[in-house]
């Protein structure tokens, strides 16, 4: 599976260097600080394709460029949406736009979560914090073509209950039948019901057949760190184990080197790399 | 029915241990449940016994003055809590209560102690089935000091 997701066909952006127009249609506040911005193109045109995993170059006007990965549906023709935590200046301006404001895009760029080429496994995604945004589209899609799939389990960490993010999306999930969902955070007030503890503490309890899953990972480093290490003790092999990366990114297309990953540009090989792809990095404290 | 023997032989906790162990082990076990609000020990009071949840939900927590009760983690279907009991002077370092309905096996501290020290051997294996999950939570408590998603992604 690691090798079809490495090599899987994407399609060209034909102007990937100049950004596009588009206008904010919708701005939903997730979390206090994490906004999720519906776009449509500017000028009446297509949306483009993108697969789950892709990102953006997202260009506030004035302020700066920021990778950001898509967080909506990709059967979804009519808007793009990207969920953004406001922690740079770039990131703050564009939470700041309101509908009808304008902003540049560049892409879809990147590679992919394996989604498809998982058909029969079982799926584990394992998310923390904003890490749930780029793994949204996946569950889309997982969901889209249930039956193709074995079983399908979301872990979700957050810091709070406040920090939770697509709330209502979680609480509608957690109601299927045929989708297991876990959500913990690291801390709590005596008000909170739910699961207080790491994400990593939920792998053990999840349901999956290790020797036939698929694990989609995304969070914070170390966060992955040891939910890989989780995953290998309860006996997924290495290979069924993809990670989204994340660096500080500039032209999106493997021109600039800015985001160097060992022998990979992440904007270009990644941002979701088969684990084995990267392992020697991953474990290397200067990259 | 399930007996508790049947039980305690198929938890991964005590998965493994050699049925004369196991049977000891019985003899110090209880079944309890706890109702939603209810406490299962306070901080400071004598810790005299550990819990194998069965059904439920749990919260260890901290009362801090000014903020209150803060939960440090919950504990549900299949975990092991406390460990007060083994240290001396077995005493609770935290409060815990249940969320909801919880079905527990409670087993008794006092009794284990003396068993282990007539049986090393079993002493021993119980303590490194201990140390693991000791292992488990401060790994845990680690990552959770860390603040991971504060920052950055």
């Amino acid at each position: 599976m690691a090798t079809v997701a490495e090599t899987a066909q994407r399609a060209p952006v034909p102007e990937p260097m100049v950004p596009a127009l588009y206008q904010i249609q919708k701005v939903r506040r997730e979390t206090h600080d994490t906004f999720t911005l519906d776009i449509r193109p500017q000028v009446q045109g297509s949306i483009p394709r993108f697969a789950p995993g892709q990102f953006n170059m997202l260009y506030a006007y004035g302020t700066g460029e920021v990778p950001i990965s898509i967080s909506g549906d990709p059967a979804d023709t009519a808007r793009m949406v990207h969920t953004i935590r406001a922690v740079g200046a770039v990131s703050r301006a564009l939470c700041e736009l309101k509908p009808g404001g304008v902003l540049g895009v560049r892409g879809p760029f990147g590679s992919h979560w394996p989604v498809d080429e998982s058909a029969g496994a079982d799926m584990v995604l394992v998310a923390g914090g904003i890490g749930l945004a780029p793994l949204r589209p996946a569950l889309y899609r997982l969901l889209a073509e249930r039956g193709r799939y074995g079983r399908v389990v979301l872990l979700y960490g957050a810091r709070t209950p406040e920090d939770i993010l697509f709330h209502r999306e979680l609480k509608q999930w957690r109601a299927q039948f045929d989708l297991e969902v876990h959500v913990t955070v690291d801390r709590a007030t005596s008000k909170w019901q739910g699961s207080v503890g790491v994400v990593t503490t939920l792998i053990r309890k999840a349901s999956f057949d290790p020797p036939s899953t698929v694990a989609l990972v995304c969070g914070p480093e170390v966060m992955m760190r040891f939910t890989i290490g989780e995953l290998q003790r309860r006996g997924l092999a290495t290979e069924s184990i993809f990670l989204s990366m994340e660096r500080n990114m500039k032209c999106g297309i493997g021109l600039c080197g800015h985001c160097q990953y060992g022998p990979t540009f992440i904007c270009k090989d990644g941002p979701v790399y088969p684990y084995p792809r990267i392992a020697p990095a991953f474990a290397t404290r200067e990259i | 029915m399930e007996t508790l023997e049947g039980i305690l032989a198929e938890h991964p906790f005590l998965h493994g241990l050699a049925r004369p162990h196991l049977e000891l082990i019985v003899g110090c076990a209880s079944n309890v449940r706890f109702d939603p609000g209810q406490f299962l020990f306070h901080e400071g009071e004598e810790a005299d016994r550990f819990y194998i949840i069965r059904h439920g939900r749990v919260r260890v927590e901290l009362f801090a003055p000014g903020r209150g009760p803060i939960t440090i983690q919950t504990v549900d279907d299949g975990d092991i809590l406390g460990w007060s009991w083994m240290l001396a002077p077995y005493q609770w370092h935290f409060d815990a209560q249940a969320v909801e309905l919880t079905r527990a096996i409670a087993l008794d501290g006092e009794c284990l102690r003396a068993k282990f020290e007539r049986d090393h051997d079993l002493g021993y294996e119980v303590l490194k089935r201990f140390a693991q999950i000791m292992q488990q939570r401060l790994d845990a408590t680690r990552l959770q000091l860390l603040d991971l998603y504060g920052n950055s992604r």
